[in-house]
């Protein structure tokens, strides 16, 4: 799949929400930096996983992609069209190709909609006509997603989270779109109920060969969708690897952390020694100089905190993996000061 | 970020509880739709007091439109003094010689003091212009708060905040005192002073008045269930499909917003009709020949120590009316949005 085209196109990708203030007249006086600079490709049909603690960026960065937000910087080329400041009319072909899927099922589907409604909605406003009708093609989609075609007239209150997930997914595959960003789809879901949600986008992916961001907020879930993984810290990519590489040769310090916070029952190989990361993320209006993980990072020293590690392939890894870290991990030489905990609490 | 502004009454629960709670839909239910709407109508028609109040409220409204019919029906009109062409309907101190007002099976409610004109005729007709002049300015608030209220909210920015600095000033406006002081003003925009004052320009102005300081409260509700309805990932789902703002208002905002609305009509409505009937008292308002509820309280205030009974009417019917339509509201609310009740 590594030849595929490349259909998505992000570079130096930033978002910085300003901070008002001030009295009587309120001016700028600060900036979240929700998102400060990422590069990644998505590739026609591939999985991306975006991870990362609450806060580090994730939904303003899925937002900019399907151009819900403006961006305050960089590009965002879709397909070899720079979308990054496109207005409505000039997205609108676009439109139809990059969809969304939301993290609140209850939140994303209007109340005051009957199922067909929303789900024939893209449509209509895209004034797309199958052959068939679109009512059809709703009860179609409703198959698909593993709802009943007699659903058709209910509203969403009617419906679990889980259903209205689906009916979420079956508005998102409404245009038949080639990009589907997913923002958490299943985090607010009964763990009972997740894996039943992440298998149907699973075949949604593979079958109808669409590509996905899919965002998460712990590597578990992405582990066993996505093919490409990106683990971003404060509105910065810290590691970006195919899934084996990532999942078995982490370089990077927050990754490993990460990681090790992932249940033993999916990890397979030798059991790792469980990292704490200590303290909170720090706020985005301020982020430390340097690399932005060096607050909570056991390995941080006076290079960290003046220069910021750029994102590249250090030394070890394979193509396509990169890393955002002065001293990378590596499995044979533990790290001087990291905090095991004793293997009883693991 | 604005946060969502809380606000009296939240659109988006559409709730099950009161109603037989179903279990999921894959259940055999045939095709019958649960809308939000039908569940708000079938809790409204388990509540008695509902119920009733919108009996007495129809009545009211069937009578104010049927009131020519009924006039006909009963042979009199509201503005004929019967008693200069039959001088024995009063007595010496132009008083209904008759007892309890003068009522008798001619004169369903009695006679009127002084001019001897007929009260139920007169109550018919004075429920129709007042009813007529507080439906008007609550269908012309709402529109305003509405139109106001939503392109503040969707809008936001510099419109959000000159919007916002308008309704704070409306509201802090004792209202009662100034419509007093502004009735004449605006009569005096379109006649001469010395000029008599059209009826219908008595009512539009009425309108106009009411609304004028009423659409506020509105627009302000409104307003904040948009700023929360707006940042709503439903709203989003729309835009990234391609939708137009428009589109966005009109179909996914707005019927979200019903509710609040509804409810705040349905408070708005008694709430003018008093109002209408205390500027016509204060004299400012709606004035004797034309037939209105205020004008005969009015008129039944100068003479209520000897006749009571033509004060009694009036009065009488419009605490009836009030009274049942508040409790409609209520009523309204706790169907439409459940949690609001305690
Ligand atoms: N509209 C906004 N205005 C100002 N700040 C914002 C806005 N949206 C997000 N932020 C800030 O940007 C940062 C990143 O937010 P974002 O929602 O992208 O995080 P996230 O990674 O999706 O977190 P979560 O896992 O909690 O969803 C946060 O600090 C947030 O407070
Ligand atoms: S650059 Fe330094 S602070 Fe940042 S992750 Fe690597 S070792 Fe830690
Ligand atoms: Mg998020």
């Amino acid at each position: 799949m590594s030849n595929a085209e490349t259909l998505l196109d992000v570079s130096g990708l930033t978002k910085h929400f300003p901070i008002k203030g001030g009295f009587p007249i309120s001016r700028t006086v600060g900036a979240v930096r929700a998102v400060d600079g990422l590069d990644f490709q998505v590739r026609e049909g591939e999985s991306l996983g975006l991870v990362g603690e609450s806060g580090c960026g994730k939904s303003t960065t899925g937002r900019l992609i399907t151009r819900l937000l403006e961006p305050t910087g960089g590009k965002v080329v879709y397909r070899g069209q720079d979308i990054t400041h496109a207005g409505r009319k000039a997205l609108a072909p676009i439109r139809s190709e990059i969809q969304m899927i939301f993290q609140d099922p209850y939140a994303s589907l209007n109340p005051r909609q009957t199922v067909g409604k929303i789900i024939a909605g893209p449509m209509e406003i895209n004034d797309i006509n199958p052959a068939g009708g679109r009512e059809n093609r709703v009860r179609e989609l409703l198959e698909i997603v593993g709802l009943s075609p007699e659903h058709f007239n209910r509203f969403p209150h009617e419906f679990s989270g889980g259903q209205r997930q689906r009916i979420g997914v079956a508005r998102a595959l409404a245009l038949e779109p080639k990009l589907i960003v997913a923002d958490e789809p299943v985090s607010a879901l009964d763990v009972s109920i997740q894996a039943q949600v992440v298998n149907l986008l699973q075949k949604v992916q593979q079958e109808l060969g669409i590509a996905f961001v899919f965002i998460a907020h712990d590597l578990a879930v992405v582990r066993h969708f996505s093919q490409r993984v990106a683990v971003m810290y404060l509105g910065k990519i810290m590691e970006i690897a195919d899934r084996d590489d990532l999942y078995d040769n982490p370089r990077h310090p927050y990754t490993r952390a990460l990681l090790s916070a992932v249940p033993e029952a999916t990890v397979e190989d030798t059991p790792r020694e469980r990292i704490r990361l200590v303290g909170d993320v720090p706020s985005p209006i301020n982020p430390p100089s340097g690399c932005r993980f060096r607050t909570r990072c056991w390995k941080a020293t006076e290079k960290c905190a003046s220069e910021a590690p750029p994102l590249v392939q250090v030394e070890g890894n394979k193509a396509g993996h990169l890393t955002a870290c002065h001293y990378p991990e590596t499995d044979d030489v533990p790290s001087p000061r990291l905090t095991k905990s004793p293997r009883a609490a693991a | 970020m604005t946060p969502p502004t809380p606000s009296a009454a939240a659109p988006l629960e559409v709730t099950d509880e009161s109603v037989v709670k179903s279990p999921t839909p894959t259940t055999n239910q045939g095709s019958e739709s649960r809308s939000p709407g039908r569940l708000a109508w079938k809790r409204f028609k388990r509540d008695r007091a509902g119920v009733i109040s919108a009996c007495i409220v129809l009545f009211f409204f069937v009578i104010a439109l049927a009131a020519p019919l009924i006039a006909k029906l009963y042979g009199k009109d509201p503005y004929t003094t019967y008693a200069s062409q039959r001088p024995e309907l009063l007595d010496a101190f132009s008083y209904p010689a008759g007892p309890n007002g003068g009522m008798s099976s001619e004169f369903w409610f009695g006679i009127e003091p002084q001019l001897g004109r007929d009260v139920f005729t007169f109550l018919l007709y004075g429920i129709r212009t007042s009813l007529g002049i507080a439906v008007a300015a609550t269908l012309l608030t709402a529109l305003l708060g509405i139109v106001i209220g939503i392109t503040a909210g969707y809008l936001g920015g510099k419109t959000d905040y000159f919007v916002g600095r308008v309704i704070d000033i409306l509201l802090s406006f004792p209202s009662t005192l100034f419509f007093i002081a502004f009735m004449p003003v605006i009569y005096g925009l379109f006649v001469a002073p010395d000029e008599n004052i059209p009826t219908w320009l008595r009512a539009i102005s009425l309108i106009i008045v009411l609304a004028g300081f009423g659409w506020a409260s509105l627009a302000r509700l409104l307003r904040g269930q948009v700023l929360g309805l707006r940042e709503r990932e439903f709203v989003e789902a729309a835009k990234v499909t391609g939708a137009s703002p428009r589109r966005i208002v009109f179909k996914e905002l707005l019927p979200n917003l019903w509710t609040p609305i509804i409810i705040q009509s349905t408070l708005m409505l008694p709430a003018f009709v008093t109002a209408e009937a205390g500027l016509a008292f204060l004299g400012v308002g709606m004035i004797d020949p034309t037939p209105d509820w205020g004008v005969m309280i009015q008129r039944g205030a100068q003479f209520y120590t000897e006749d009571i009974t033509f004060m009694l009417f009036p009065g009488l019917s419009m605490v009836l009316f009030v009274l049942a339509f508040n409790l409609l509201g209520d009523s309204v609310r706790d169907a439409l949005d459940p949690k609001s009740k305690r």
